[in-house]
């Protein structure tokens, strides 16, 4: 986990010990990032000039150092944790079985193995959740 | 991990088997080159760790998984 920012070192310094160990035993556990001249949000595509700052962009690396998935949202609204659990759980099982995970997969559920024979007969093995769109 | 001696910020971004001077080759790797299924663009980042100040390159994360989160700013609400 690394976190960034336009923030200096030395503001996220300050920032652990006057906030952030007050909302967490010790503090955050990772290296915190400083993009002061935004030229690593802009490579990503999450800095915005006009402002000054980066966005909230989320990018899930895999051990080969491609990105797997990403997010990016407006600064009002905050991320959802479990689904980026979700998300790095499904690239994890995908990634040691060859399988492929079907949406809202979670371990422990079916996952499908592609093959000519499956194509148009997913039904059979796998359905949309009961109660959710 | 690269000594911080609280003077210099360190190189941002890190084009491809890229040696040395980072800053003049700046304009070149400002181009957004982040999309799914892609390399992640390497970077070197001055970061707080552990009580302490080191130069981070993401590079040197090889071989495990990244979540790497952006945002907009310390002492911000959300």
């Amino acid at each position: 986990m690394l976190s960034v920012s336009t923030d200096s070192r030395f503001v996220h310094k300050i920032w652990q010990a006057e906030e952030l160990e007050r909302m967490i035993p010790g503090g955050v556990p990772f290296p915190m990032l400083s993009d002061q001249s935004g030229a690593i949000g802009q490579i990503y595509g999450v800095y915005d000039p006009a402002a000054g700052v980066d966005l909230r962009g989320r990018f899930l690396i895999d051990p080969d150092g491609v990105i797997q998935a990403m997010e990016v949202l407006t600064p009002p609204v905050g991320r959802n944790v479990e689904e980026l659990i979700r998300q790095l759980q499904a690239f994890q099982h995908v990634r040691a079985t060859g399988d492929v995970t079907p949406s809202g997969w979670r371990p422990g559920e079916t996952a499908l193995h592609p093959s000519p024979g499956l194509a148009g007969q997913v039904w059979q093995v796998w359905k949309p959740k009961q109660g959710k769109a | 991990m690269p000594e911080d001696g609280c003077v210099q910020t360190a190189r941002g971004p890190v084009s491809q088997g890229d040696g040395a001077d980072v800053r003049e080759s700046h304009e070149e790797v400002s181009r957004v080159s982040a999309r799914v299924g892609g390399k992640a663009p390497d970077f070197e980042a001055s970061a707080f760790f552990a009580g302490g100040f080191q130069n981070v390159r993401l590079s040197d994360y090889l071989g495990r998984w990244v979540v790497l989160c952006f945002y907009p700013g310390d002492f911000t609400f959300v």
